[in-house]
């Protein structure tokens, strides 16, 4: 058969092309790699080369021809022994046509398609593991707790250490890596160079070949410069290779607003993350949560976020004694049960929260305070499911207002529970603009307790 | 065609076994039919989105895979046919990725540019110019992890484009700093894209880019298969022995443009042809292997029906494979299984 020599799709968007001009005769012997033509595409000129030896036996279409649909024959090459007779003009594809016959609906003419857009299959999480009253407690700082989380799966499994700036013989910069070194040495505890993108990546390659990096970033500002590995190695590659390769590294350290180190020091990641199918991601307010999340972090197969505050580092609280405290990622939780509004925050805000929650019972407000812990997946079920008790809703969270966290759990609480809502959504948020240092400004631009009050306020029509 | 003397591999003395500079024949024939046919299925648009040939660099990851030991893993980037093909996956499973059909080695999930098979130690197949550098540096300190005698070696392959990312360098720095048994390619195929080395390289001897680490770093003929693979054995060699990292810069050339859609005008046609007359790594090995009467023209002909076979079948049947089930569409997002080990 003689190679049929067709218009090539010469890039992924390319339908026509032009023969600019043939540099083959009929009769020339063409060897692969010669140029055969010069095809004009929408974005420029390329050549077109032989792809086998041979004769050209015939070129079908003329030099000049414009808006030639791909994969048209415009050439036949011969091969050894084959003549001209050998070759069958094949029909030239139905001719692009100028427009549509009929048009194409646009999206507004289109049925809604909510209900069509393909979902993960649901995973059931479970619930909180039931603690038994006479469960051991000890009171921790987050600090504590997080280090503890570290060092108990350390213990538990060889294949877990810790990389990171200053986590080893400084104790981590601001000392939740405290003991490690000494329990488990420099081979399990490892200082790294200041190389944020580096260090992401080598865990990633850590993590492809079996190992499970807990990889602490200085504080998440820093990992901006290494948002690259995150998301397009971390969370993506399970993904593009079909299941086959897993990643099982946690990413950890402070996130949000520090106090007064301006802008670039001070940025809440947390609808960044949440945005990205493949990670999870997930914020603890207490200390306990921080333990059961962090132990649930390093031992799930996934990329997961561990977004900490640095201001609340000290907070203590009773955390249970047991190197099993496994939290489930993804299951919020009610802070503060209440009927008349509900509050829906995560890690420091929830501070502001829970203010205003008693200052308000004071005037006879009953406020339900949600703590998210986890942004990814996002437990929208359970704030439905207070919104439909409360029928008001107030979002706050340090982050920017577009496109944040109260944005997604406005998107989620109208679509399911539109008819129960007695009052739009009301979202605090941080200013839309970069946090700034001087003391005064820096507090008007965050979440605090007086406006999430009048957050309440309006949602209750009430006078402040 | 030009008939360059054998080089001598003096410094490691040690040359390539006769089966395997004839397998090697074979092997990268293979490559090179895959990717012409490749270029024909694009041509087709059968193949979407971007597609990066390999056609002209054969040599490179040939004599480095006849070098490795069988888990010394490889990854790459973007240009990676040529890469899961010399680890030994089916030329139909590959071929399959690339039309995006359910076979494929990614289940069409990945496409041309991401290619995995972890069984036999190939870890991709990124897309992300540099992105892999780190990654493989990784892979290499999980061998080290392990505290094996010999350990596995991360080879780790990127272009001279590559060469000049930031990541690279942090990787470089903690790979000397740990000693860690990595093996940096750089294959070096004289354009970033359009932009030559000379162009966007300061220092272009790509091969002394480890010198402020204290990486040894050597420059290779990555047209010559034998030059390959006795660099690669000796860096091998070092890096398994605690060592620490080697570079081998691969003087090679791509034939094809960047990508399918770069009509390559920053290169003349007659720099092309020179290439594929007088330095093609598979006619020079042919020519070898006839002059040293380990091979002759039949045999060769022989080779290369079969390997025409194999990838007319490998191409025939993925053409005939189903595109993934509108099931596959929400899977593979998670490992869906919680808190195993």
């Amino acid at each position: 058969m003689p190679v049929e020599v067709v218009m090539p799709a010469l890039s992924p968007t390319m339908e026509q092309g032009k023969i600019a001009s043939w540099t083959v005769k009929e009769g020339d012997k063409v060897e692969a790699g010669d140029v055969l033509a010069e095809i004009e595409t929408d974005k420029a000129l390329v050549e077109l080369e032989a792809a086998a030896d041979g004769e050209v036996g015939k070129l079908v279409i003329e030099a000049g021809t414009s808006d030639i649909p791909v994969n048209t024959p415009i050439a036949y090459l011969l091969r050894d022994g084959e003549a001209l007779s050998d070759i069958e003009i094949a029909p030239a594809p139905a001719p692009v046509p100028e427009k549509p016959e009929t048009p194409v609906p646009t999206a507004s003419e289109q049925p809604p398609s909510s209900s069509v857009v393909p979902q993960p299959t649901p995973v059931t999480i479970a619930a909180d593991p039931e603690l038994p009253a006479d469960a051991e407690m000890t009171e921790q700082s987050v600090r504590e707790a997080l280090r503890d989380a570290m060092a108990e799966e350390m213990r538990r499994d060889e294949k877990v250490f810790v990389i990171g700036e200053e986590v080893a013989e400084y104790e981590g910069a601001y000392k939740v890596t405290q003991g490690l070194l000494d329990e488990f040495g420099p081979k399990r505890v490892i200082d790294t160079p200041i190389v944020e993108h580096g260090i992401a990546g080598l865990g990633v390659g850590a993590a492809f070949a079996g190992l499970k990096p807990v990889v602490e970033f200085m504080t998440f500002n820093f990992a901006m410069q290494a948002i690259d590995q995150i998301i397009n190695s971390a969370a993506k590659t399970h993904y593009m290779s079909g299941g086959l390769v897993t990643c099982p590294i946690v990413f950890r350290g402070p996130n949000g607003a520090a106090r007064r180190v301006a802008a670039q020091h001070s940025q809440d990641f947390s609808a960044w993350y949440a945005h990205i199918p493949g990670l999870k991601v997930v914020a603890p307010y207490t200390a306990s949560d921080a333990k059961g999340l962090l132990k649930a972090a390093i031992r799930d197969p996934n990329p997961v976020l561990v977004l900490e505050n640095e201001l609340l580092y000290a907070v203590k609280a009773d955390v249970p004694v047991s190197d099993d405290y496994i939290l489930p990622i993804g299951r919020a939780k009610i802070l503060r049960a209440g009927s008349d509004v509900t509050l829906v925050s995560h890690s420091r805000s929830l501070d502001a929260c829970l203010e205003a929650a008693t200052h308000l019972s004071a005037e006879g407000v009953d406020c339900e305070v949600i703590d998210l812990r986890s942004l990814r997946p996002l437990d929208t079920a359970t704030v439905i499911a207070s919104v439909q008790k409360t029928n008001r809703l107030v979002t706050v969270e340090e982050g920017w207002p577009v496109a944040g966290i109260g944005a997604e759990i406005s998107a989620a609480v109208q679509s399911a529970a539109f008819d129960y809502l007695d009052a739009p959504i009301t979202r605090v948020t941080g200013l839309d603009v970069p946090l700034p240092y001087a003391d005064n400004l820096e507090k008007m631009a965050l979440p605090s307790t007086d406006k999430v009050i009048q957050a309440i306020n309006t949602v209750c029509y009430r006078q402040g | 065609m030009g008939k360059k003397p054998v080089k001598q591999t003096q410094k490691t003395n040690k040359i390539m076994r006769e089966e395997d500079l004839v397998s090697s024949y074979h092997d990268m024939l293979l490559i090179r039919r895959f990717e012409e046919r490749a270029g024909q299925l694009y041509g087709l648009g059968k193949i979407g989105g971007f597609c990066h040939l390999y056609s002209g660099q054969e040599a490179v990851v040939t004599g480095i895979a006849k070098a490795k030991l069988p888990e010394d893993q490889m990854i790459t980037a973007y240009r990676d046919h040529g890469h899961i093909l010399a680890c030994g996956v089916d030329p139909y499973n590959v071929m399959a990725e690339l039309l995006g059909r359910a076979d494929g080695v990614s289940k069409g999930k990945g496409g041309s540019m991401h290619m995995f098979d972890v069984d036999k130690h190939f870890y991709g197949g990124h897309g992300i110019v540099g992105a892999q550098v780190p990654i493989g540096t990784g892979l290499a300190f999980a061998n080290a992890y392990k505290e094996d005698k010999n350990p596995a070696v991360s080879i780790t392959y990127f272009g001279d484009g590559a060469s000049n990312q930031g990541q690279v360098y942090e990787s470089f720095n903690m790979a000397a700093l740990w000693k860690l048994p990595v093996l940096y390619i750089i294959e070096n195929n004289q354009y970033a894209m359009g932009t030559s080395v000379e162009r966007a390289s300061a220092q272009t001897d790509l091969s002394q880019r480890g010198r402020s680490f204290g990486i040894e770093g050597r420059q290779v003929d990555g047209m010559d298969i034998e030059a390959v693979y006795a660099a690669s054995l000796e860096a091998l060699e070092h890096a398994r022995s605690g060592k620490g990292p080697f570079i081998l810069e691969m003087k090679t050339y791509r034939y094809s443009g960047h990508s399918m859609s770069d009509p390559a005008k920053y290169r003349k046609r007659e720099e092309v042809k020179d290439m594929r007359q007088h330095h093609d790594p598979i006619n020079m090995l042919k020519d070898r292997l006839i002059e040293r009467k380990l091979m002759n023209e039949e045999e060769a002909k022989k080779i290369q029906d079969e390997v025409f076979d194999v990838i007319e079948q490998a191409a025939n049947k993925a053409l005939e494979n189903v595109e993934p089930d509108s099931s596959a569409l929400m899977t593979d997002i998670y490992v869906e299984e919680n808190h195993a080990s």
